[in-house]
């Protein structure tokens, strides 16, 4: 169970997550929703750690654990993936290399045996086919020269690879064309179970077809202002957010 | 910031507990008497029973030297360098032998440096085997120099069979003085520059290949350097000549005690290429560094020069230079037959309050020669990293072409980058390129890694392999998975 209590934190001495209170209980998939700048990508940074964003108050547990308290890669130990909203490029770093890397140092912290590269190279085959990536961003370099869409398909790779328990994906529907965007769900669905959750972060109700959430809350000014069943997406999409603060 | 002391702490624990070449042998050694003047040249002459003409040419070598100054023009500095304070000659007192006769305390230093001096059965037709990984490991042709002597070379016999020529330079004297006589000190003439000069007079081993006309050298030939004796310089000499359509692959490989005084390697190496041959020169180059306070650690001098004489000819150096406290080197090639190829692949690291001013020399003089420089410069603490690179195309260099790429990475704000290229072009037709970057290891990057399980360490090491990706590919396979885990061990905690 994910459980945030409280939380705000600023960026360069800039208040943006105002008090955030949220529960995904083990097993369920939850969305956010919200304008630009409401501070959802900066809820995802503040989960996974990354310098700069700094916690004024409150906390964030998984499972029990601390996760304000972790180092990121300590937190990737723990199970915790953030699918980036701009995935980074990786100049001259293969993409196989870094996911075997990965994939091993996750694996390392799980206390499971690393994999050689023949074992690797079986299993993430059969997972870029799983989601119809041809084999040869496995050579290419991290994301380099990727078109917006094959960055978001390397992310749910490596997602798909890392098996995580609690799995941010930041708008990983945006620049997705149709078919991708149903393999993309599909990957994430193929994880679901329980004990798997996530945080899906979108702007469109149409993702949430595929991936069916279990419920919906709406980000607004650094707070949640409004929780529901998998319906508010669509009552989003139909009246904006503007009715939804003041409901 | 607990930041900044944290990483100190890291720097200090990766400097003193990540050189694991520091330890020391202890072994009977023999040893001139410290100082230098024309009486220790003449004691080293005699300990190597050289011909006169031998011993001729070093006294010349040593009366020019004692004409020179020490170069300042580098953008490295340090004390002025007592060279009367130190040995030019430390040997281990049993003499070279064959393998099975070496010292059993040599055998395991150089089995703790990881350097496989015993011969393994050498499978005929396994050459062409070496696609992957999993295939059949080719054996490696070892030469070990131990302070001033080479105290075994491996697969002698092997070699011979087909007519290369692969052993100490002081026993190439005996027994090829011919070629010696014929080659020594024309690509780097004895008064070249201090170093070199120094280096003529005083130099002690190094290693000698011979590749005849046509042969394709059957495996990779390296030479594994070791500094063992305290206050003793070391003064390297090795010469491969390359015959016509011939082609050898070498690579020499050397570390030292962690101490903390600073020791001296001025190196010369000379590479002949003859018409249609080929030479590939890699160098990882692992010297001890110093600690985090920048104390101790190796000043390497090197003077190393190609000479492209061959029409179609092709020298490529590779280097990856991460030790050292200082180094001074600038591998080049003189480009003088026709349609001769040069190549410079560097990656130089500089951490703590390491240095390194460093780059290559492209000489055009033939028709149609062509040069590539890849040059990629990573500074982390108080590192500071010079690239100097010189383009030179004569007037007869019809066509000539060259490409240069220098790229700096720094890690942290305490260090620095600079590049400082030369070009002289008197030739119209030719055509030159130079392209400059400078980078910082994005915060961006590492949290990605970070977030994907990799520790800081791994993160940094995994981004600078991929900043030096150009030019690692080019050294032999295992050398460059070696070479990739010292990238990874120099640069630890560099970043905090
Ligand atoms: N370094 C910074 N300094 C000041 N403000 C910042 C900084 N970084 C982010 N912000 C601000 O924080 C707010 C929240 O940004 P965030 O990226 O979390 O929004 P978001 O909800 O993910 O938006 P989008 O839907 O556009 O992705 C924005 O107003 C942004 O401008
Ligand atoms: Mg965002």
């Amino acid at each position: 169970m994910l459980r945030i209590q409280g939380l705000t934190a600023e960026v360069d001495g800039k208040q943006i997550l105002k008090g955030i209170d949220l529960e995904v209980p083990t097993g369920e998939v939850h969305a956010i929703m919200g304008p630009n700048g409401s501070g959802k990508s900066t809820l995802s940074y503040v989960l996974a750690g990354r310098d700069g964003y700094v916690v004024t108050g409150g906390t964030a547990t998984f499972n029990g654990v601390d996760l304000l308290a972790l180092e990121p890669e300590a937190r990737a130990a723990a199970g915790v993936f953030l699918a980036f909203q701009y995935p980074v490029e990786l100049p001259g770093v293969g993409n196989a290399n870094f996911l075997r890397t990965a994939l091993n140092a996750v694996r390392r912290g799980r206390g499971e045996s690393e994999l050689d590269a023949m074992q690797f190279l079986k299993l993430a085959r059969a997972r870029m086919k799983e989601l119809n990536m041809p084999e040869d961003m496995l050579k290419r370099g991290v994301n380099v020269g990727f078109s917006g869409g094959e960055k978001k398909r390397n992310e749910v790779l490596q997602m798909a690879l890392l098996a995580p328990q609690l799995a941010i994906l930041d708008e990983t529907d945006s620049g997705l064309d149709i078919d991708a965007l149903k393999i993309a769900s599909d990957g994430v669905n193929a994880l679901r179970g329980p004990n798997f959750s996530a945080l899906v972060i979108t702007h469109y109700q149409r993702l949430l077809t595929y991936i069916v959430p279990d419920r919906v809350h709406v980000l607004m000014g650094g707070r949640i202002v409004r929780s529901g069943g998998k319906e508010l997406a669509l009552e989003l999409e139909a009246s904006g957010y503007g009715a939804a603060q003041a409901a | 910031m607990a930041a900044v002391t944290e990483t100190i702490e890291t720097v200090q624990a990766a400097t003193e507990g990540t050189y694991k070449w520091g330890f020391e042998t202890d072994i009977e050694m023999d040893f001139a008497p410290k100082g230098l003047n024309e009486g220790i040249v003449r004691f080293i002459s005699a300990k190597k029973n050289e011909p006169a003409w031998l011993l001729e040419w070093r006294l010349k070598a040593f009366a020019h030297w004692q004409t020179m100054t020490e170069p300042t023009w580098p953008s490295v500095h340090y004390p002025k360098i007592d060279f009367q304070d130190a040995f030019y000659y430390a040997a281990p007192k049993q003499g070279p032998k064959s393998l099975d006769e070496v010292d059993p305390e040599l055998l395991k230093t150089y089995a703790k440096l990881g350097i496989p001096l015993k011969e393994q059965a050498f499978l005929a037709g396994v050459e062409g085997a070496g696609e992957s990984a999993a295939d059949a490991r080719m054996p490696i042709a070892v030469d070990a120099v131990f302070d001033s002597v080479s105290v075994a070379t491996s697969y002698k016999e092997r070699l011979a069979k087909d007519g290369i020529i692969f052993c100490a330079i002081s026993e190439a004297v005996h027994t090829h003085p011919e070629l010696v006589q014929q080659y020594l000190g024309t690509v780097v003439p004895t008064g070249d520059n201090f170093y070199a000069a120094l280096n003529s007079a005083v130099f002690t081993d190094g290693s000698f290949v011979y590749i005849p006309k046509g042969v394709r050298c059957p495996m990779e030939l390296s030479t594994y350097f070791r500094i063992n004796a305290k206050s003793t310089g070391q003064f390297e000499r090795t010469l491969i000549i390359a015959d016509e359509g011939s082609t050898v692959s070498y690579l020499e490989g050397c570390t030292a005690p962690m101490r903390d005084e600073n020791q001296l390697h001025a190196a010369v190496v000379e590479l002949v290429a003859l018409d249609d041959a080929s030479i590939k020169y890699s160098t990882v180059q692992n010297w001890y560094p110093g600690d985090a306070e920048g104390k101790g650690g190796i000043y390497n001098f090197v003077t190393k020069r190609a000479q492209c004489r061959g029409k179609r000819s092709k020298v490529s150096w590779t280097q990856v230079e991460t030790g050292s406290a200082i180094t001074w080197k600038y591998p080049s090639c003189v480009l003088l037959g026709e349609d001769s190829v040069g190549e410079f692949y560097s990656v130089a690291i500089t951490n703590n309050y390491q240095q390194a001013d460093t780059g290559t020399k492209m000489i055009h003089v033939g028709a149609r020669t062509k040069s590539t420089i890849v040059s990629k410069g990573i500074s982390a603490g108080h590192g500071q990293n010079t690239y100097r690179g010189l383009v030179r195309v004569a007037p007869t260099a019809k066509g000539a072409r060259n490409f240069t790429q220098c790229d700096s990475l720094l890690i942290g704000d305490q260090c620095g980058a600079h590049t400082v290229p030369y070009i002289e072009n008197r030739c119209l037709t030719a055509k030159l390129e130079h392209e400059a970057t400078t980078s910082r290891i994005a915060e961006d990057q590492l949290f990605y890694c970070r977030q994907r399980g990799l520790t800081q360490e791994e993160a940094v090491g995994m981004i600078v392999n991929g900043f030096c990706r150009e030019v690692l590919k080019e050294l032999p396979m295992e050398f460059a998975v070696e070479a990739q885990k010292l990238l990874q061990i120099s640069l630890e905690g560099s970043v905090g």
